[in-house]
């Protein structure tokens, strides 16, 4: 047999070794979290509050984590998306634009430690706040608008010129080619934006720690819907310890008789509604692409 | 059939004799050598009505100096070697030059002897008076049907009833009403064959109600029978419509057009027009030689 056919084969053999070893790793991390955490994990640890004294749950937390996802993504998306059609659509060449690209890729490299610092100075003690689940989503904002931007930007230059041009043949202004046309194709392309930028919301720890509190939260009253009482889990100016931020905080007191039994429950628990946004992320951008496009 | 002469007015030889523009088989890279263009005047009947066009690239000129003419409901065909121009030329019926970054046009293009390039045109109310379908077929990704109503939903239609009737009515015109409708909703408009969705970007043209459409090689990516269905509707639609299409294929050219355009280019590789005259008369007896040398296909 020639050595072009013997390279062919090993490419492929070492292609699908890697392949495996990959889903193999991310397999074995989610077995070993799920089964270190399966005596924990129930309805009454998702459910209940923190205990000092018993194993308790993480209801409030989870509660905070899901918030504050939802207010960074009413923050980010929109402004990512239209961010990001402006440097794929409108912005030329130029000082300005390479300006802005650079700040893109410096402000999304930097530390998450350090924007916590800023959220700090900026959204806890110059605005008095204090610790709020909206200075963590603004802290969050800071360093996922960049992302967000960058992969609609991404998403939205992959659209073939083609269709752009078939719409402006038709009289549709350029406004309306992007709304009808460019967007709706690059839908699949915002969504992956959308599931990068959650996944970090999830798992950001530094950045929260400064802005949106410690505090282990007790007795929300969910029949509080004043927004603007502090008290109230609904209102964005409460205190909002999120589950990524609970772990490390569980882990580094280590005070407590069931403190593993709580971080490897809510690591499961990260993990499994992570994928669960992840699916349901997909599962929303492909009902919502059809739903613009008829088809 | 109407024909128009494209000498400039106020010439009174008879078309047989006059100096065509530009006449000389190594054209002048220069000055035009023609009589002055006519600064108005346009030809009260030419439909579109190009006067001394330049196009340039940056500092490329890849058209030199076209003037032409093209009556009203009519097939005008534009032959020639590739990278000759046909396709830049066409595209400044309805200003889509205007995309392409360092594109810059100079001279004016009548429609209805108004000039399209003035600046109180808005290209995209031009561009509804003026279709252009393309060479390779761009549906959107969207059913049959959105299809079709794209343009005229972007015109401000909004009634179901309207566009239900404008949407049967183009995809009828365009002949692909009986092989659709069954599912004209949910199937996409890239589910069909290649000449189905030429026909249907050609449906998508006629339903935002055009006078002028414009054809870059519509049928160059399709096989010989999506062909000749596309020639059986440009034969249709020539009723209706002024029709303009750029071809490769001579055979396409006198098949469908009533007038054929011919051009080169020089040795600057600027495309300029040879002649335009009727498909028969270019076909049998052109005025040029070099016209003659490209469609015996001694080059080109």
């Amino acid at each position: 047999m020639t050595r072009v056919i013997w390279a062919d084969r090993a490419a492929t053999v070492v292609l699908w070794a890697i392949a495996i070893g990959v889903v193999a790793v991310l397999l074995g991390i989610i077995a070993h979290v799920v089964l270190a955490s399966i005596d924990v994990l129930g309805l009454n640890f998702v459910l209940q509050d923190p205990s000092d004294t018993a194993l308790g749950g993480v209801g409030p937390v989870l509660f905070n984590s899901v918030y504050i996802l939802i207010l960074t993504l009413l923050l980010t998306v929109p402004l990512g998306l239209l961010g990001g059609i402006y440097m794929a659509e409108y912005a030329a060449d130029g000082p300005v634009t390479t300006l802005i690209r650079f700040s893109q890729e410096l402000i999304s490299s930097v530390p998450s430690i350090v924007v916590g610092m800023f959220g700090l100075a900026l959204f806890v003690s110059a605005t008095h706040w204090g610790y709020t689940a909206l200075a963590g989503a603004l802290a969050l904002l800071v360093f996922n608008l960049p992302l967000m931007a960058r992969l609609t930007e991404q998403a939205i230059r992959a659209v073939p010129q083609d269709e752009r041009h078939g719409s402006l043949a038709l009289g549709a202004t350029k406004w309306h080619t992007i709304r009808h046309v460019v967007v709706p194709i690059a839908i699949p392309g915002i969504v992956t934006g959308v599931i990068l930028t959650a996944g970090r919301i999830f798992g950001e720890a530094a950045a929260l720690i400064f802005t949106s509190g410690l505090s282990t939260p007790h007795g929300y009253d969910f029949a509080n819907l004043n927004l603007l009482d502090a008290r109230s889990p609904w209102s964005p100016l409460h205190p909002a310890t999120t589950l990524s931020v609970y772990i490390w905080k569980t882990n580094s007191e280590g005070l407590g008789q069931f403190v593993h039994q709580v971080a490897d429950g809510s690591a499961a628990l990260l993990v499994i509604m992570v994928l669960v946004f992840n699916l349901s992320a997909r599962r929303l951008g492909r009902a919502l692409q059809r739903r613009v496009t008829g088809a | 059939m109407i024909v128009v002469s494209h000498q400039p007015p106020g010439s009174t030889a008879s078309p047989g004799e006059s100096p065509r523009v530009p006449i000389s088989i190594e054209p002048p890279t220069s000055a035009p050598s023609h009589a002055p263009t006519p600064a108005s005047a346009p030809t009260p009947d030419a439909k579109l009505r190009m006067d001394g066009l330049n196009v340039h690239y940056g500092s490329f000129r890849a058209v030199r100096d076209v003037s032409l003419a093209i009556p009203p409901n009519s097939v005008t065909a534009f032959i020639g070697p590739s990278g000759c121009g046909k396709s830049t030329i066409l595209r400044c019926f309805d200003r889509m030059n205007d995309l392409i970054p360092n594109a810059r046009v100079e001279g004016t293009v009548l429609l209805d002897g108004a000039n399209i390039y003035d600046p109180s045109v808005q290209a995209v109310d031009l561009r509804r008076r003026v279709g252009l379908v393309f060479q390779r077929p761009n549906p959107f990704p969207m059913s049959i049907y959105e299809n079709v109503v794209y343009g005229p939903r972007r015109h401000g239609v909004s009634a179901r009833k309207e566009l239900d009737e404008i949407a049967e009515r183009s995809l009828r015109r365009a002949a692909l009403w009986d092989e659709v409708k069954d599912d004209i909703r949910h199937k996409s408009g890239l589910a069909l064959s290649g000449g189905q969705q030429q026909r249907l970007c050609i449906a998508r043209t006629i339903a935002v109600d055009p006078e002028v459409i414009l054809m870059d090689e519509p049928a160059s990516a399709l096989d010989p029978i999506a062909t000749l269905r596309i020639e059986e509707l440009i034969a249709e639609l020539r009723e209706t419509y002024t029709i303009v299409i750029v071809t490769h294929n001579m055979q396409q050219a006198s098949r469908v057009s009533d007038r054929t355009a011919f051009f080169t280019m020089g040795q600057d590789r600027a495309g300029y027009l040879v002649e335009l005259d009727d498909t028969v008369k270019i076909f049998t007896n052109p005025r040029e030689q070099l016209t003659e040398d490209y469609i015996s296909g001694r080059f080109g």
